[in-house]
C-alpha cells in the first residue's frame, strides 16, 4: 500500500476521470412513487378541522336543532361580541382580567426561574427546593383556594397568588430538568479550557438550560388563563370568568361563548408570542428543525 | 517495564514535559492504567495507538486531569496549560464560531488571538456562523482553533480525526502540522490509526493491558512516504505489536 501526501492525492489526474454526472435515460418515463408519509399541509391547513365545526354547528342552530338555550349560534355569539365592545364592556372585563393573568404570570415565571436556578446550581438549593416544589406540584391548585382565602382575603391578593403558585410549577420544572441534563461533555469541556464557576453559569448552564425554560413558559401562559377562571367566580365585578358566570345566571349562552372565543384567541396569541421569542432566543437551533 | 531508546541531540536538549513515574488507575477492582513511566520533552509530537480497551484514552484522560472518579497511583506531572482536543469537536452549539474559539481565554487579545487562528484553520469569516451549519470537517478545524488559542504547552488529542471521512483526515492531518510547527507544543496523539501515527509523529508509544508495550522513535524526514523502506519496517512492526501481521 502507498500513502500518497495530501497535496498528491488531490493532484492526482486519475480522481479528474470521476466528474459524477448522471446521464438521463431517454424515454423513461417519470413515475410518481406513492408517498409513504402524507404530504404537507399548506399555510392554514390547520384551520380545516374549526371551520368545519364552525359550519356544522351554524346549520344545527339555523335549523332550530340545536337550541339557543343550550348554545348560541356562531352568528349570533358575533353579533353579541360586536355589541359588547362597541358598549366597552369586553374591553373592560378583559383588561381586569388581562392584568390578573399577566401581573401573576410575571411574578410566577420570574420565581420558578429563580428557584429553579438555585436547585439546579446549588446542593443545598437542591436539597431544600426540589421536594418543596414536587408536592405543591401534586397538590392541585384550586385546592388551595380555602386556604388561600383564609390567609389573603378574598381580594386581588388572593387571585394573583394563586395563579403566581400554579404558574411557577411549569417553569421550575422544565428549567431545573433541563439544567440537571447538561451534557456532560460541555461540563467536560469547561474544565478543560478551565472555566471559573461563574463562567460555566454563563457559557455554558444557562444556554443549555434555555430550551427547557421555554417549554416551561410555553405551558405558563395557557396556565394563568385557565386559573383565572375559576377564580374569577370568587368575589369579583370584572373579569372575563365574571361575565361568563353572570351571563350563565341569565342563560346568555351567546356572552359564554364570546368568553371563549376570548379566552381561545388569547391562549393562541400567547403562545405564538412565547414560540416568536422563542425562536428568536434560540437562532441557533433553526437550522436543525428547518 | 523499561525501555531503551535512542535519543537524538536535538531531543536531549529539550526540558521534559510530561513525566509519568508508576501512574496507576483503576475504576472498581478493574485496572486499566498498571504503572505507566514515561517521559515526553517538550515539543515532541508523540502518538500513542493501541487496541481498544487497551487504555490509551485512560491514559490520555489522566494527563487531562478528567479522571477524578478513578481510583489512582502513581505520580503525574504535566504543565499546567494543556488543552484538549475531543473525538467530538464538543462545540457549544449555541455559540457562534468565534464564541466558541474564545472560550475560556481571559487577556484583553483573546478576540484578535481567537480571529488569527480562525484564520490559521482556513475558517476566516466564518466566526458569526452557528456550529450546526458547519461540516464535520470544518467543526474539528474549530475545536483545533480553540484548543490551540489555549496557547497549551501539552495538546492532547483524543482520536481527534476518527470521525471524519478519509479525504477530510488526509486534510487534518496536513493542517495539524503545519499548526503544530507553527505553535510548538508538546502533543500526544491517541489513535487507532498506524499510518496517522506514522505520517504526524516524532515517536510512537504502542500500549496493551495498561502498559506501554512498544516505544519507537521516527526519525524520517517529512513529507513521509510509505514507499520508504525503513517507513514500511517502522509500520509492520507496530502492527506486529498490535498483533495484525501483514
Amino acid at each position: 500500500m502507498t500513502i500518497l501526501s495530501p497535496h498528491e492525492f488531490y493532484s492526482d489526474p486519475a480522481w479528474h476521470g470521476f466528474s459524477g454526472k448522471a446521464v438521463p435515460k431517454p424515454g423513461a418515463a417519470e413515475r410518481t412513487a406513492r408517498p409513504l408519509t402524507p404530504r404537507r399541509l399548506g399555510p392554514g391547513g390547520h384551520l380545516f378541522g374549526p371551520v368545519l365545526v364552525l359550519a356544522i354547528w351554524e346549520l344545527a342552530s339555523l335549523t332550530g336543532l340545536l337550541s339557543p338555550r343550550l348554545l348560541a349560534a356562531p352568528s349570533t355569539a358575533v353579533v353579541t361580541g360586536y355589541d359588547l365592545m362597541i358598549d366597552g364592556v369586553l374591553q373592560q372585563h378583559f383588561l381586569a382580567s388581562a392584568e390578573r393573568a399577566y401581573l401573576g404570570l410575571a411574578i410566577g415565571v420570574a420565581l420558578g426561574l429563580i428557584l429553579a436556578l438555585i436547585a439546579g446550581l446549588t446542593r443545598l438549593g437542591e436539597a431544600t427546593i426540589d421536594g418543596l416544589v414536587q408536592i405543591k406540584r401534586a397538590i392541585p391548585t384550586l385546592a388551595l383556594i380555602p386556604l388561600a382565602i383564609l390567609w389573603l382575603g378574598i381580594g386581588e391578593t388572593m387571585k394573583i397568588a394563586l395563579i403566581v403558585t400554579s404558574v411557577l410549577v411549569p417553569v421550575y420544572i422544565n428549567t431545573h430538568a433541563a439544567l440537571r441534563g447538561i451534557d456532560l461533555r460541555y461540563v467536560e469541556l469547561a474544565r478543560t479550557v478551565g472555566l471559573s464557576r461563574a463562567q460555566f453559569i454563563r457559557r455554558v448552564a444557562l444556554p443549555g438550560a434555555l430550551p427547557g425554560f421555554f417549554t416551561g413558559l410555553r405551558l405558563a401562559v395557557t396556565m394563568c388563563w385557565t386559573a383565572l377562571v375559576v377564580l374569577e367566580q370568587i368575589n369579583t365585578t370584572e373579569g372575563i370568568g365574571y361575565l361568563m358566570n353572570r351571563a350563565r345566571d341569565y342563560g346568555q349562552t351567546d356572552v359564554i361563548v364570546v368568553g371563549l372565543v376570548v379566552y381561545a384567541v388569547l391562549g393562541l396569541v400567547s403562545d405564538s408570542a412565547v414560540r416568536w421569542w422563542e425562536r428568536r432566543a434560540l437562532a441557533y437551533r433553526k437550522v436543525i428543525g428547518s | 517495564m523499561t525501555l531503551l531508546r535512542l535519543e537524538t541531540t536535538e531531543s536531549i536538549a529539550r526540558p521534559v514535559a510530561v513525566a509519568l513515574d508508576g501512574l496507576a488507575r483503576g475504576f472498581g477492582r478493574r485496572p486499566i492504567l498498571d504503572g505507566i513511566t514515561l517521559s515526553i520533552r517538550a515539543g515532541e509530537f508523540v502518538a500513542l495507538i493501541g487496541r481498544s480497551g487497551s487504555g490509551k484514552s485512560t491514559l490520555l484522560r489522566a494527563l487531562a486531569r478528567l479522571d477524578d472518579d478513578a481510583e489512582r497511583s502513581g505520580s503525574l506531572d504535566v504543565p499546567a496549560k494543556s488543552s484538549v482536543l475531543f473525538q467530538d469537536a464538543r462545540l457549544l452549539p449555541w455559540a457562534r464560531v468565534l464564541d466558541n474559539v474564545m472560550l475560556g481565554l481571559q487577556a484583553s487579545d483573546a478576540r484578535t488571538r481567537a480571529l488569527k487562528l480562525l484564520a490559521d484553520v482556513g475558517l476566516a469569516g466564518r466566526e458569526a456562523a452557528w456550529p450546526e451549519t458547519l461540516s464535520g470537517g470544518e467543526k474539528q478545524r474549530v475545536a483545533l482553533a480553540r484548543s490551540l488559542a489555549q496557547a497549551p504547552e501539552l495538546l492532547l488529542a483524543d482520536e481527534p480525526f476518527g470521525a471524519l471521512d478519509a479525504l477530510t483526515r488526509l486534510r487534518m492531518h496536513a493542517l495539524l502540522f503545519q499548526l503544530i510547527g507553527k505553535y510548538k507544543p508538546t502533543v500526544l496523539l491517541v489513535t487507532h490509526d498506524v499510518d496517522e501515527a506514522l505520517t504526524l509523529a516524532d515517536r510512537v508509544l504502542v500500549m496493551e493491558d495498561g502498559r506501554i508495550v512498544l516505544d519507537r522513535t521516527v526519525d524520517l524526514p517529512h513529507p513521509r512516504r510509505a514507499s520508504d523502506g525503513r517507513h514500511e519496517n517502522l509500520r509492520r512492526s507496530l502492527l506486529a505489536a498490535l498483533g495484525v501481521y501483514a
